[in-house]
């Protein structure tokens, strides 16, 4: 049969985000995809460079879209490590509260990005109601809804405003409530299932070996995650599972989000009945007069996507000298994307991509 | 349950379930005919209360996009000495990234954002803009009730909707300053320790780490010391680097670092909802750690160009003048009458404010440049000015006042005279005070005589019942002390009488003080503000004293200057010496600065004067 190439994305329907891969297939099968990132280069990293410790704050979320909040946070610890900076109790607190929320509205947002992908228009739908219903409690916390700017180092910008407790509380409750509407017309059905077993497999080994992270990795059965491994923020203060399935194929991927949404809502929970009172900042320097001393930090966390790194090297001046994120869209979009793709059936691109839940802004940044 | 999931691969009529959702209300608004308030912190387009920016330009300078700029407003008032620029931010949608920082770094928490965040227009100039908000704009500002969301712009806004505002607690900027070591009131009125002990190297680069570099401070200093740039050399450690800034516009930190009037301070951009940094404080802790000034300036005297000029006055003027005329080169010789250096800082500070020892150490640096002085001279006794004139190619008088004023009331010549006190005291004389003591004044001069008197006191009659008042015609509000001074006497246990007027000294029977009878002031000044003051006749009260002390001011004595050439000299409305933008007076060769010119009649302002007059007198010798 003859060979041919096809480009799928960057204006590609089934594409999500600025990304494009080109196929090599034959017939219907793939013979060898090639990731093509760069559509979103936006030159974060050396922008950083050329910006105060403290201007760069604003600048990091913007590296991923979808899920900003892991950028302040792994920023903010990175800057706090090199610059020594003690954060209080409180803030620990609201920060871990803040970023679990993160990561279900990122998840929610992943889960409209691949019930769309497969036809479920329905649930895509909930998932983005539900997600701004988040959206609001982040409006609420930070003023902004996408882009908060909330974590900085030395703490969190400001406290929780009166009553806003309950109302996280309040909302986390009505979209558990929609949890059996979820179960009955999505995870529960077959043409889910159908769709999604055994689609875009990986085993234990080669997830290990090509650096899959996340629940990329926690689906094929290894029980890793940052939050536990090397826990930062208030997560060893409270009780909490790491999910895990067998499989290692979309079906096992989804069903592991799905699972840590119900356990992150369930952490908040926890976090907040165990927020100590007190402030939730500590003042850092005149950012006309900061310096950090010189020194190099390599600090991660658990973004809903995976182990998000970031490595930082000060030279002693007011901006950061050299700055790297390790991105879990990185090795997913890249590697084994690549990878997975192999032999799959054109049909498949975007179940298989979905469900690595590629962000393109993370690879280019 | 999990595992019963795990194994059911689910059936497909599940999905029907939703059908259910068919018939609820759908949640998605119908935008713009349900609105969505936006939350109560919500950041939109700026806000500016322009009567509380200063105009300070922090905003512009934290801004990650370059979106603010300051500009100036010709029609507001720039007052450097209250720290105010006549600037204001302006701001660059097209660039503004609405993150906030500029609202947690403004000082006075002027900037805040709004909820409004609609703007579109087919001008893109419009996108430049200058905030306001509705107490200056109403034109662009409406109640909730005229306000639309189908016009909202950045001309159609909302009233009463601030979103983002500034919180000192998450402020970028450290608002409370380091507290400074300081004797404690109760040991220190027992002697004349010098009350403030100075900061620790840690101490002052915390205190120097505060300053935003805003330079307000700059422009409202007299001198107009570079501030930002030596405190900012004490933040990177380095002290030596710091006082070659300092003595670029200043020779005498020692001194300037202890009594300074602090225009600076109160210009502080910080100092409006917290503590100004410490900039005296800094300057004195840099003169002090360093000590020996020679070794770290590395100053020389300009090439010699034959040229001498006198100096009459060792005061922050003369010392100023010599230095800076040194520097380019000229032979300068300076006279006074005292013992040492320092003029009116020799004998008027206490030496708990000011000891001899930081103010010889400015002197005796300026004497290392190769200036030559002349203590214990007396310009008119020892030698005459005529001569001096005659012999030098230009003269400086920075002589001050060095008179003190009288009450001129019933008996006043039995009072002592606040210099003539201050001076016996400063330079070791015995000076007896009473055990009841009373100030006649309520200005720095009367708070640092009240001081000396209570510690006085407390040296010579201890285990008695002691007792030191001020009686002066300002009530607190109006009274010229600056108010930490006035806050350390109450401290110490002065007792104040502010708003009642000296109207008779009374004697006792051999003539002895037995007290002042005082009447109450109805105001101080007339309506066109000039000093004229009026009394209530009927209200008197008596306070009793055996001591009785008059700081209602100082003079200056000319008697030194014939009569012939002192009647070329001529004055102005305020009876200050007139001198032109070269500091030259009417009569030749003759240059002025210091309190006989300036209004403020502080050092720093005298040393501003010199500066000015260094310049036209190298001027004048090089012409």
């Amino acid at each position: 049969m003859r060979e041919l190439e096809l480009y799928f994305g960057p204006q590609h329907l089934g594409m999500v985000g600025n990304f494009s891969i080109t196929l090599k297939v034959e017939g219907d099968r793939i013979l060898e995809a090639t990731a093509n990132p760069g559509y979103l280069h936006r030159g974060f990293e050396k922008l950083m460079e050329l910006r105060t410790w403290i201007q760069n704050f604003p600048l990091v979320c913007r590296i991923n879209v979808v899920e900003p909040d892991p950028m302040e946070m792994v920023y903010a610890m990175a800057v706090e490590k090199l610059a020594n900076i003690e954060v209080p109790e409180r803030a620990h607190y609201i920060r871990s509260v803040y970023l679990e929320l993160s990561r279900v509205s990122s998840h929610l947002f992943g889960l409209w990005a691949y019930s769309n992908m497969l036809g479920f228009d329905t649930v895509a739908q909930w998932a983005m109601y539900h997600r701004d219903l988040i959206l609001d409690l982040f409006e609420e916390l930070t003023g902004g809804r996408v882009y908060h700017i909330y974590i900085w180092p030395g703490g969190v910008r400001r406290d929780f405003p009166e009553g806003f407790k309950d109302r996280i509380v309040n909302t986390l409750h009505s979209i558990g409530g929609c949890v059996p509407d979820y179960d009955s017309t999505f995870f529960n059905n077959r043409l889910f299932y159908d769709r999604a077993k055994d689609i875009g497999k990986i085993t234990r080994e080669d997830a290990k070996k090509l650096g899959a992270m996340g629940q990329v990795l926690r689906a094929t059965g290894v029980k890793y995650d940052v939050r536990k491994v090397e826990s930062y923020a208030a997560y060893d203060s409270i009780d909490w599972d790491v999910h895990t399935r067998e499989d290692g194929d979309a079906y096992s991927r989804i069903w592991v989000i799905r699972n840590e949404m119900i356990e992150s809502v369930h952490m908040i929970f926890k976090l907040l009945d165990a927020m100590p009172q007190g402030k939730a900042y500590s003042k850092v320097l005149n950012p006309f007069k900061w310096k950090i001393p010189k020194g190099e930090a390599y600090v991660r966390i658990e973004s809903s996507r995976g182990e998000l790194g970031l490595y930082m090297v000060s030279n002693g001046g007011d901006k950061p000298y050299r700055v790297n994120f390790r991105t879990p869209s990185y090795t997913h979009g890249l590697t084994i994307l690549e990878r997975l793709l192999k032999d799959a059936s054109i049909a498949d691109v975007g179940n298989i991509m979905i469900s690595l839940y590629v962000v393109a802004p993370e690879i280019d940044r | 349950m999990m595992e019963k999931l795990e194994k059911n691969k689910g059936s497909f009529l599940g999905a029907f379930k939703a059908i259910r959702f068919l018939w609820k209300r759908p949640k998605t608004l119908r935008y713009p005919f349900e609105p969505k308030e936006p939350a109560l912190r919500y950041r939109g387009f700026h806000l500016n209360d322009w009567d509380k920016c200063t105009g300070c330009g922090n905003c512009a300078d934290i801004c990650p996009n370059e979106a603010i700029e300051m500009v100036e407003i010709p029609e507001l008032a720039s007052k450097p000495k209250e720290g105010i620029k006549n600037e204001r931010p302006r701001l660059d949608y097209g660039r503004c990234c609405f993150c906030g920082l500029c609202v947690d770094i403004c000082p006075p928490g002027s900037l805040s954002l709004s909820r409004d965040y609609f703007h579109i227009h087919f001008d893109t100039d419009t996108f430049t803009f200058i905030p306001k908000d509705e107490k200056l704009d109403n034109e662009h500002f409406f109640p909730a009730e005229e306000y639309s969301v189908l016009k909202a712009s950045l001309s159609h806004r909302k009233k009463d909707y601030e979103g983002f505002s500034s919180d000192l607690e998450y402020s970028l900027f450290e608002p409370e300053r380091v507290p400074m070591p300081e004797v404690r009131p109760e040991a220190r009125k027992l002697s004349f320790i010098e009350q403030v002990i100075g900061y620790s190297k840690e101490e002052a680069k915390k205190e120097a780490s505060r300053c935003l570099e805003c330079r307000l401070c700059e422009e409202a200093c007299p001198a107009h010391l570079k501030i930002s740039d030596y405190i900012r050399a004490i933040y990177e450690d380095k002290p030596e680097e710091s006082l070659k800034k300092i003595f670029e516009d200043n020779p005498i930190p020692a001194i300037c670092g202890r009594v300074c009037m602090k225009y600076c301070e109160d210009a502080c951009s910080l100092s409006i909802r917290g503590e100004a940094v410490a900039v005296r404080w800094l300057k004195r802790y840099v003169a002090d750690i360093i000590g020996d000034y020679k070794t770290a300036l590395e100053l020389k005297p300009g090439k010699p160009t034959g040229k001498k000029v006198a100096v009459i006055g060792a005061g922050p003027g003369g010392l100023s003048v010599a230095y800076f005329l040194r520097l380019k080169g000229h032979e300068v010789t300076v006279f006074d009458s005292l013992p040492g250096g320092g003029g009116t800082m020799r004998i008027g500070p206490p030496v708990y404010r000011l000891p001899i020892e930081a103010i010889d150490q400015d002197v005796d640096y300026i004497a290392s440049l190769g200036v030559e002085f002349r203590f214990n001279t007396t310009v008119g006794e020892d030698l005459l000015f005529e001569d001096i004139r005659r012999d030098y190619d230009a003269v400086y008088l920075g002589i001050g006042t060095t008179r003190s004023n009288s009450t001129r009331v019933k008996n006043a010549e039995k009072c002592l005279l606040a210099l003539n006190f201050l001076e016996d005291n400063k330079l070791g004389r015995a000076v007896e005070v009473g055990e009841k003591t009373v100030v006649i004044g309520g200005g720095n001069v009367a708070m640092d005589v009240a001081r000396v008197a209570l510690r006085l006191q407390n040296i010579q009659h201890p285990g008695k019942e002691i007792m030191t008042q001020t009686v002066s015609l300002e009530d607190w509000d109006i009274m010229p002390a600056k108010e930490d001074e006035i806050e350390e006497a109450k401290e110490e246990g002065i007792r104040f009488n502010p708003a009642w007027g000296p109207k008779e000294v009374v004697l006792g029977e051999e003539g002895e003080v037995k007290g002042l009878q005082c009447v109450k002031v109805k105001s101080v000044f007339d309506e066109q503000g000039r000093f004229s003051p009026t009394f209530y006749e009927d209200k008197e009260m008596f306070l009793e004293g055996n001591m009785i002390i008059e700081a209602i001011g100082q003079r200056t004595d000319f008697s030194f200057i014939p009569e012939e050439l002192f009647a070329k000299l001529e004055f102005t409305e305020r009876r200050k010496v007139k001198v032109d933008e070269n500091g030259q007076t009417t009569i030749e060769k003759v240059f002025a600065g210091g309190d006989i010119v300036n209004t403020n009649l502080d050092a720093v302002t005298a040393i501003a004067d010199a500066k000015i007059a260094a310049e036209g007198i190298d001027r004048h010798l090089s012409s």
